[in-house]
């Protein structure tokens, strides 16, 4: 059934029509909307592992969804890129059927309480509720969906999405990231038999590596990887598709379809004098340290470089995640640098909030130019060129331009240079006649997520080369669509 | 996780496992490396494959108890498991016929050196291996070389095996009799460091094999960043071998030194 005539006929449901009319749409708006419980943050800027946001009680969730107005034309799930069917989640959960709300989200999305927890929800879901156009603030969906997704999985009720008749056709991912996960939770619905291949030590690519404890706990995203094993997917860590097994290899054990989702492996650095001083590093190694490795553990073996200064230069996600964190391990002082004003930021509005809550020094229009170390070839300070905004870019941001002469240094004992990645070349280089772009992303059909190679799908940041998680899950589910249609049509 | 088939002391702080890994022991080529770790909370540490039984479906690693986690995995044995291990990783060695190489190798360099010594020497090169240590009981796999090269050239600092000196030493005095058309070196930074510098002065191509720190050994960290002709390089993607006359050493000894007082606690 197409998805406009599930939300028609879901809407039609009797006891939505009654819970329309329980109360007047005037009413619903009128309820301020409810604000997520937060750990204290002089109290959790110095503790490494708990999580920051505490989720709402049943009580505020379901005041919540009474706001949402289940509208005829919910433009919120234009706004969801793995097209959650949101008002009838969130009517479930006005009516106090928690469970089912979270089978609802379960439908489209491989990894609820992950999307409910990092989605960029103002910029998605939220940005085309219909309460903005009232000029009030929007349903907080991400709030609800991460309610939806803890209930469950706290309640120990936790559903397993209906499976297709086995097909006995297998499929391969590449990589257990956001759209691999995402990808085989699809297939294994349709009756594929998958095989996840990650080439860390862990399940979950970046949501193990890169988002912090204190946002999106492991514990989280294991109970997820075990709802997946449950629906019949296979895993396989340690091993590398293009190194420990090939494609041809892949074909010979009968694998009819790859999904390659394998990320943004390579850090960028800017290339400026001193970034290899010790205690310059990227943020991909300041995170995995801490994150996958536990470095900050005393028990753990790997070691994690721990400073009293710490810059992070950049204004993404993964910036503030890394500040947030030094701050944690102990920094007096945790800065972010960033070259452009606070309004062009890229992160989430809720982690500048959050890090500024827990003391984060911003300097803003300022760019680091040198980094200047001392006799063990140890950063000790950093040179910053002072910046303003010019014109607007091709990006639409104005473009900061330096301060002639306005040359600042501050003392620092660590730099986290967290100014993006580039696609990972090793498993592209392992499939021959991929088409890949100039910035080394694989090209593929923007529709159907199909590579030049029939048999070989790809999506999430090797495609896009640095995007968010739920757009990685989106393209997770475009290829699934994508490569079933392909798959039927040979039958 | 690796079974551990056998293990063999090799000297009192080098030790050799050969360990079950059918898949890379299938698809590894001669200066490949591993990520290797031991335990729930142990630490990823990137080892070169030594050698490989595809028959038999195993690896050969061999360590040297310098810190930490190479400790541990010193002190596993037979028939005990490694958690985690993944590879191949880096770039094969490339190997052609060139006419005559001496491969230089020094401390625990030696056993990743052997399968560039075997490849070279298949390839119908004529190979001259010298070994270099601070004293006879720390010269390894002494027979294997001789096994797979033309000549054996043992150095010690002390004198006590072969001839008093160091490894340039020993390059130089095979460079002064014949003609050298290549120069392979692993082993301590600083070593090949002073090799390069050698051979940069009789205009030798040199190869260097780098064994820096490493988090994911897939190119995703960025720790294993070195600069190679001034431009920065990730010894993991783009290694682990480079033109050794275009290495900063001294920048790379610098970062090898970023965690020094943790390996040792």
């Amino acid at each position: 059934m197409a998805t406009e005539n599930i939300i028609i006929t879901r809407r039609a449901e009797p006891w939505r029509e009654e819970l329309r009319k329980s109360k007047k749409n005037k009413e619903r708006t009128d309820i301020p909307r409810v604000k997520m419980n937060e750990l204290d943050p002089v109290y959790r800027s110095r503790v490494r592992n708990e999580e920051v946001n505490l989720g709402l009680t049943a009580e505020q969730a379901m005041q919540e969804a009474q706001r949402c107005l289940d509208c005829v034309n919910p433009t919120c799930m234009s706004g969801c890129p793995v097209s959650i069917n949101i008002p009838t989640f969130i009517k479930y959960i006005e009516k106090g059927e928690f469970l089912n709300a979270a089978k609802t989200l379960k439908e489209t999305s491989a990894l609820p309480a992950v999307c409910g927890r990092v989605c960029p929800q103002e910029k998605q879901c939220e940005a085309e509720c219909i309460h903005l156009k009232m000029k009030k603030e929007a349903v907080a969906i991400g709030y609800l969906e991460r309610f939806a997704a803890d209930y469950e999985r706290e309640s120990g009720q936790i559903s397993v999405p209906e499976i297709a008749a086995p097909n006995n056709i297998k499929i391969a991912v590449v990589g257990s990231g956001p759209a691999g996960l995402s990808f085989a939770g699809d297939m294994a619905k349709m009756g594929y038999d998958v095989t996840v291949f990650e080439a860390l030590h862990e399940i979950g690519g970046v949501l193990k590596y890169g988002i912090p404890e204190f946002r999106l706990p492991n514990e989280i995203v294991d109970v997820e990887i075990e709802g997946l094993h449950k629906m019949g997917v296979k895993f396989l860590s340690n091993c590398i598709v293009g190194r420990t097994i090939t494609y041809d290899d892949l074909h010979t054990e009968g694998f009819k379809g790859i999904f390659v989702a394998s990320g943004a492996g390579l850090p960028n650095f800017m290339n400026i004098p001193g970034e290899n001083l010790v205690g310059v590093m990227s943020s991909n190694e300041y995170l995995t340290r801490v994150n996958l490795m536990d470095a900050a553990n005393p028990e753990s073996d790997t070691p994690v470089w721990l400073g009293k200064n710490i810059a992070v230069i950049g204004g993404g996600n993964t910036a503030m995640d890394s500040v947030r964190t030094a701050k944690r391990l102990g920094a007096d002082r945790a800065i972010i640098v960033y070259r452009r004003s606070e309004e062009e930021m890229p992160a989430r509005v809720e982690e500048v909030k959050h890090a500024k809550e827990e003391g984060i020094e911003f300097m803003t229009l300022h760019n680091p130019i040198e980094y200047i170390g001392d006799q063990y070839g140890r950063v000790k300070q950093m040179r910053l060129q002072k910046m303003e905004l010019g014109e607007p870019d091709a990006s639409g941001r104005r473009r900061p331009v330096a301060i002639e002469g306005a040359i600042e240094t501050i003392d620092v004992d660590g730099v986290i240079v967290s100014v993006g990645v580039s696609p990972n070349p090793l498993v592209p280089r392992a499939f021959q006649g991929l088409e890949i772009s100039k910035w080394g992303t694989i090209v593929v059909n923007q529709d159907t997520m199909q590579s030049a190679l029939s048999d070989v799908y790809a999506g999430g940041d090797i495609v896009r080369g640095g995007a968010t998680v739920i757009l990685a899950m989106g393209d997770g589910r475009r290829a699934a669509a994508g490569m079933h249609e392909q798959l039927q049509g040979k039958e | 996780m690796n079974k551990i088939v056998s293990k063999e002391q090799f000297s009192a702080n080098v030790v050799k496992l050969v360990v079950e890994a059918p898949l890379i022991a299938r698809t590894r080529k001669a200066g490949h490396f591993v990520i290797v770790k031991v335990g729930a909370k142990g630490e990823r540490i990137p080892l070169t494959i030594a050698g490989a039984d595809v028959e038999k479906g195993t690896i050969d690693l061999v360590i040297q108890c310098v810190g930490k986690s190479s400790r541990k995995i010193c002190a596993l044995n037979e028939g005990d498991y490694i958690t985690d291990l993944v590879g191949p990783l880096g770039q094969a060695t490339h190997v052609e016929k060139v006419g005559t190489v001496v491969c230089a190798g020094g401390g625990v360099g030696v056993a990743p050196l052997m399968p560039i010594v075997e490849a070279f020497h298949k390839a119908g090169n004529r190979v001259i291996v010298v070994l270099a240590a601070r004293t006879k009981d720390l010269i390894i796999l002494e027979d294997q070389m001789q096994a797979n090269s033309d000549e054996v050239v043992i150095m010690t600092d002390d004198g006590s095996y072969g001839t008093k000196g160091l490894v340039t030493d020993g390059v130089e005095s095979v460079i002064k009799r014949e003609k050298v058309d290549l120069c392979v070196t692993i082993g301590p930074a600083i070593m090949m460091k002073f090799v390069s510098i050698l051979t940069k002065k009789y205009e030798i191509p040199t190869v260097a094999s780098l064994n820096t720190i490493m988090v994911d050994g897939t190119g995703m960290c960025g720790a294993c960043r070195i600069t190679v002709g001034g431009k920065t390089k990730f010894v993991c993607v783009d290694g682990p071998e480079f033109d050794a006359h275009q290495v900063d050493y001294d920048e790379m000894i610098m970062r090898l030194g970023a965690y020094k007082e943790h390996e040792q606690k």
